[in-house]
């Protein structure tokens, strides 16, 4: 499971990486909605890794925390997420206007 | 809780709602938006001057009343006190300055000043670290919009630029807070500080990894070298009054750079790192600004030298050093600020940019609002002698000459350097680099100063309204105070530094242990 993760979130930051220092403004818009999946599953498992456990405790019954997921990074990879959707919406507005604006999606806003 | 500890809040909650108010206001109406925006501005003032008082001791205001470390604080002290009343003052020129043109050169000027100054005083107050990464997503969302402001070909360029920078800045943070919550399961600053010196084995190191990479995060904002080159075209592009409240965004950086780590480490572990690359930032922008023929850039330029001063005088830092830094810190931004609203005034006199602007308003269907009114208002006699004036004052401003306080500050900061017997050569080296970049931009804003107001060919006067140049001036006066309070400010600015330095009244307030 680790193992499975941790590849996962390698090549998710990994693509997203190359594609942010690739030249066209649609490949760095992509590379950062891919390395912001990569930071959000590392939030998340940061809780650690455990199947089949919930972050709710029962009310009144006995509390052991080591058999209950970590609610927490949940609730920071759900802010994340919101924040991170809004700003890339924000650039994706950018990006059409800057494409209108300089007639190429270079992202100096012209060719070499 | 009695009633002055809601006075915390206050800055994050009044901007807030004001800007909530005025985006409702049509857009036409931009006399009743500026009267609500700037009668907002003029309250958080005085809630600023009271919480300078307030924070003589840390205070801490629970949101939702839920106890710390489990809820989120606020925590007022003396130094984000001090910075909240900074980006008061800069929002209020800000605002002041745009009412004559700029609030019409594009929609919704007056909610983004809001929100930006909402952002930033959140960023100050918080003493949370997850609720610090929200509010840096919301002063950069603020920024991002007024770094646009205007449009245009050059501010689309040089905004799309900041805005990828900023996003992956802002994964950096993220990665750089989860690294910290998995080794200390907390994100409370006063929490981390008491259980990140216990962490033992593996996570400690992992802790520090951590810590690393938060601090990509703020040297970005901060503008250190070699993460800063997108400052000065950015703050060339955009418009005056936008740049001139943005010149404290790169202060956030070092703010946040100056809390943590002194919460975190102690004085000890990275400092070199923060002194070399201060002292790199003050070369490249020694560089930069001699060979900059752009005003803008040369401010932008300027803006990253008080940068690098600031880091590598954090970075070698006692106490002593770190006091007159903040001296330092307040001076400068002011004086920039002032700059960036006089470099379009005096270039209005080089080239009639008013032509654009008029175009832009009318792109937005803001032509014929309320009554149409040429830019009228009094126009000030002598004004190319007066633009002058103000153009020096801010020339021996950044060169650290007397009698403004970039001297004061300058001087004051190499006293305490150099106090400790046996000087080191990082010392050696920071002493020469500040005094070259006062000589540097002596020479850049001489060279500059002789172009505008004396080599110009054709004389024409340009029209600046009271309006315009009243921000400039009171900036500049505010300066001026700054030097004769020079002792009474220079005293807060110590205790402030040595509360960060010996943080355990931060810690004890923060968690509620009294």
């Amino acid at each position: 499971m680790e193992l499975i993760v941790s590849l996962g979130i390698g090549v998710l930051a990994g693509s997203g990486v190359w594609l942010l220092l690739r030249p066209r403004t649609f490949q760095v818009i992509i590379g950062l909605s891919l390395a912001s999946y990569a930071v959000n599953l590392f939030i998340f498992f940061m809780g650690w890794v455990r199947e089949g456990a919930a972050p709710i405790v029962v009310p009144g019954a006995p509390v052991d925390p080591a058999r209950f997921a970590d609610p927490l990074p949940q609730a920071l990879v759900l802010t994340a997420i919101v924040i991170g959707f809004a700003t890339t919406a924000l650039l994706l507005v950018v990006l059409l206007a800057a494409r209108g604006l300089t007639g190429t999606d270079h992202v100096d806003g012209q060719e070499q | 809780m009695n009633w002055a500890d809601h006075l915390i809040v206050l800055p994050v909650v009044l901007p807030l709602a004001t800007s909530a108010l005025i985006v409702f206001v049509d857009e036409r109406r931009y006399r009743l938006k500026a009267t609500i925006s700037i009668a907002s501005l003029l309250a958080m003032f005085v809630v600023a001057g009271a919480l300078l008082r307030l924070a003589e001791a840390p205070r801490v205001y629970t949101i939702g009343d839920w106890p710390a470390p489990f809820g989120i604080v606020l925590v007022a002290d003396r130094l984000a006190a001090a910075l909240v009343l900074l980006a008061v003052v800069l929002a209020l020129a800000a605002s002041v300055f745009s009412l004559v043109r700029w609030q019409r050169a594009g929609p919704r000027w007056h909610a983004l000043v809001q929100f930006q100054l909402m952002g930033l005083c959140g960023a100050f107050l918080t003493g949370d670290l997850f609720n610090l990464f929200v509010f840096f997503e919301l002063m950069l969302a603020a920024s991002y919009g007024l770094v646009l402001y205007g449009s245009g070909l050059g501010r689309v360029r040089a905004g799309l630029h900041y805005i990828v920078i900023n996003l992956v800045a802002s994964l950096f943070f993220l990665v750089g807070v989860s690294l910290i919550y998995g080794v200390a399961g907390t994100l409370n600053m006063a929490d981390l500080a008491l259980r990140l010196p216990a962490l033992a084995g593996a996570e400690r190191p992992l802790a520090q990894a951590g810590a690393a990479v938060l601090a990509v995060a703020f040297l970005v904002k901060a503008g250190m070298w070699p993460l800063g080159f997108w400052l000065p075209s950015t703050y060339a592009a955009a418009s005056p009054p936008a740049a001139a409240l943005l010149s404290i965004l790169s202060k956030v950086g070092v703010y946040a750079v100056l809390r943590l780590w002194l919460l975190f480490f102690g004085d000890g572990e990275g400092g070199v790192i923060l002194a070399w690359g201060g002292m790199a930032t003050l070369a490249f922008a020694i560089a930069g600004v001699l060979a900059t023929q752009d005003l803008g850039r040369l401010a932008g330029h300027s803006l990253l030298a008080s940068s690098g001063a600031l880091l590598a005088a954090i970075g070698l830092g006692s106490a002593a050093a770190t006091g007159a830094a903040l001296y330092y810190l307040v001076a400068s931004t002011l004086g920039i600020a002032a700059l960036f609203l006089l470099i379009e005034l005096a270039q209005r006199a080089r080239a009639p940019g008013a032509d654009v602007l008029a175009l832009t308003a009318e792109a937005f269907g803001l032509e014929g609002a309320d009554e149409p009114e040429e830019d009228t208002g009094v126009a000030i006699p002598a004004t190319m002698a007066l633009l002058g004036l103000a153009f020096a004052a801010c020339a021996l401003l950044l060169a650290g000459l007397p009698p403004l306080p970039g001297f004061v500050g300058k001087f004051a900061l190499l006293a305490a350097l150099l106090a400790p017997a046996p000087v080191a050569a990082p010392v050696w080296t920071l002493l020469a680099l500040l005094l070259l970049s006062g000589l540097a931009s002596l020479v850049a804003m001489t060279r500059a100063g002789m172009s505008i107001f004396w080599a110009s060919e054709e004389r024409s006067a340009p029209r600046v309204n009271v309006l315009e140049m009243a921000p400039v001036v009171a900036l500049l006066a505010l300066c001026l105070a700054l030097t004769v309070a020079a002792d009474p400010v220079m005293r807060y600015m110590q205790e402030a530094a040595a509360a960060l330095h010996a943080p355990h009244r931060y810690i004890d307030a923060a968690l509620g242990r009294r």
